[in-house]
């Protein structure tokens, strides 16, 4: 590498690296392993003050209604997580397969995906949950419109459409995010790979399976990563659409929104106190660990072996 | 020949045609919002798919009288600029570092950060407010400022190291010759160069921090500290009838976001496709 005397650390280099350093691990660092250490606190106040060991965890995994609650939003999260996946990276792949052939307009396809993924998902939920409203109904016209009037229902108030809605509301907004990044991904297989194959006479089928399919396999991942860290932190959408106590009965609660109950709501509208939220927080940080260990294992493992 | 010719531009349109799908399914319900933001409460009712009969500003109006929206507007231009501002300097003095030059620790100080990419700093949250409340900067802008500062670092440095480490060395080798102390080869020869790659940083990190609504949520209690995402959902629940002016609010939310995509949409795109690719 470069630099002149290596190896010394001199007094500018400190002075260059600490305020990083210093906002980084006091502010974000530290605080996720300070929660992890206050989920074994209890008391009534903002801060825990009390040490009751596993106490959280047990009333968490064992009791009425911690235990029930927080498996409603696993197995939620687990669906919601599932439909954003799904939708994303297929309709993500294929859109960005599109406007990396030759098309008129494709410029203006890659520049539009991304527009919705630059608004607030609040804001975003809000817009939704206007559209998809009995009273205004506008959405509900437009199915009767096209003649699917039987189709038309409460969505954000029936359980079996509530949480799907939701999903797809957020796979609608992050899309852009996967069209990037599969765009990204295909611009850079060479060109000479794709046009020596099309001089071979493959077809676009041929070319989509056996030269965009193999290199685009580690986008795969980063995009299904991305998701999966979003997703089970997800908040703004349950708070948007289905309030904070993710309406119809629980219905749409992912973890994102048990933890804000859990934490900062008040004891009649769902909060279980500081110590309890922490340790849902805890439990949240394992998941997103847990889901990152598996990408690395996966993804960035095995590309290392193939080197 | 002929037949092939035919065949793909068959394929081409029918690819056109599903794009074409998707860019409505993306543009209708925005320009949707801004639309009926125009619209009087009876005609949203009787003319929902329509222009408006007449552009109206009441709605506007009435938001700017009923609520502090200005202040509101301040408040997130405030916290976006200082955020942005501090997330440029000490990410560049610290890529600076970490991309010319060899110490222990080096490599581990660059994953280190890195790493910040792929933790969600929400799951930290009851801690920052213990933190917060102990430095009694609960319920002000600093609070959501210094947050919005932590998370901006990991991405700030692993663009800005990678930038750096492409500047030739030659470069900083010629002022070290002339007699320039190290920091302020960093003044003079790295940082004219840096200004792409600044701007790239600044533009991606102005999104999350113009719409964070989750820290401001939970630290941010008095009405003269609210920011914007803040006030639209307060405004939202107390105004949910008059749709009108919740679609006014939806609107003024989203205008500097999108306005700013429109411009800059270039550096989104390059600053994050290398995120993509070397992931």
């Amino acid at each position: 590498m470069t630099g002149n005397k290596a190896g010394k650390v001199k007094p500018f280099m400190v002075f260059f690296l600490l305020p990083s350093i210093l906002i980084y691990t006091g502010f974000l660092l530290l605080p996720i392993l300070d929660s992890m250490r206050l989920s074994f606190y209890s008391g009534s106040g903002l801060i825990p003050d009390k040490f009751v060991g596993f106490d959280n965890y047990v009333k968490l995994f064992t009791r009425f209604p911690f235990k029930n609650r927080m498996l409603n939003a696993f197995s939620n999260n687990i669906k919601f997580f599932f439909i954003v996946t799904l939708i994303q990276n297929i309709f993500g792949f294929f859109i960005a397969f599109f406007v990396t052939r030759k098309i008129i307009g494709k410029g203006f396809f890659r520049k539009i995906s991304f527009l919705p993924t630059t608004l607030s998902v609040l804001v975003v939920g809000f817009l939704f949950k206007l559209i998809l409203n009995p009273v205004w109904g506008i959405f509900d016209k437009m199915l009767a419109a096209v003649g699917l009037d039987e189709l038309i229902r409460p969505w954000l108030g029936d359980p079996l459409t509530a949480l799907p809605v939701l999903a797809i509301v957020v796979s609608w907004q992050f899309m852009g995010e996967s069209v990037l990044f599969y765009t990204a991904g295909i611009d850079a297989i060479p060109e000479e790979v794709t046009e020596a194959a099309l001089i071979d006479g493959a077809t676009p089928l041929q070319e989509l399976w056996y030269i965009i399919l193999p290199s685009i396999l580690p986008i795969i991942g980063i995009v299904t990563i991305l998701i999966f860290i979003g997703d089970f932190t997800q908040f703004d959408i349950v708070y948007a659409m289905s309030t904070t106590m993710a309406n119809p009965a629980y219905g749409t609660d992912l973890f994102g929104s048990l933890f804000y109950r859990t934490a900062f709501s008040t004891p009649v509208r769902g909060g279980w106190g500081m110590g309890m939220g922490a340790a849902v927080s805890t439990v949240m940080f394992v998941i997103v660990f847990t889901g990152v260990m598996v990408w690395l294992y996966f993804f960035k493992l095995k590309e290392k072996k193939n080197d | 020949m002929t037949k092939h010719i035919f065949k793909r531009r068959f394929t081409n349109t029918i690819l056109f045609a599903f794009l074409s799908l998707y860019a409505v399914s993306i543009l209708y319900p925005i320009i949707l919002m801004f639309l009926t933001s125009f619209k009087t409460t009876r005609e949203i009712f009787t003319n929902p798919f329509g222009l408006p009969a007449s552009f109206e500003f009441t709605s506007y109006i009435k938001l700017l009288t009923v609520s502090n929206y200005l202040t509101y507007f301040r408040n997130s231009i405030f916290v976006t600029i200082i955020s942005l501002g501090t997330i440029i300097v000490i990410t560049s003095t610290a890529s600076f570092v970490l991309a010319k030059y060899n110490f222990k620790w080096k490599n581990f100080l660059y994953l280190f950060f890195v790493a910040g990419m792929i933790i969600p700093i929400r799951l930290g949250t009851i801690s920052i407010l213990k933190l917060m409340i102990g430095m009694h900067a609960n319920d002000t802008l600093f609070s959501v400022i210094i947050v919005g500062i932590a998370v901006g670092i990991p991405f700030g440095i692993f663009i800005l190291t990678d930038f750096i480490k492409m500047i030739p060395e030659e470069l900083s080798a010629a002022a070290r010759i002339d007699g320039c102390s190290e920091p302020a080869i960093f003044r003079i020869v790295v940082i004219p160069l840096l200004r792409p790659a600044l701007a790239a940083v600044a533009i991606i990190n102005y999104i999350p921090i113009w719409n964070d609504f989750w820290f401001p949520l939970v630290f941010l209690k008095s009405d003269s500290v609210k920011t914007v995402p803040l006030a639209t959902a307060l405004l939202f629940g107390q105004y949910q009838t008059n749709y009108a002016l919740v679609f006014a609010v939806l609107s003024m939310a989203s205008i500097p976001v999108m306005l700013f995509y429109i411009i800059f949409s270039k550096y989104f795109v390059q600053g994050l496709s290398s995120g993509a690719l070397k992931g």
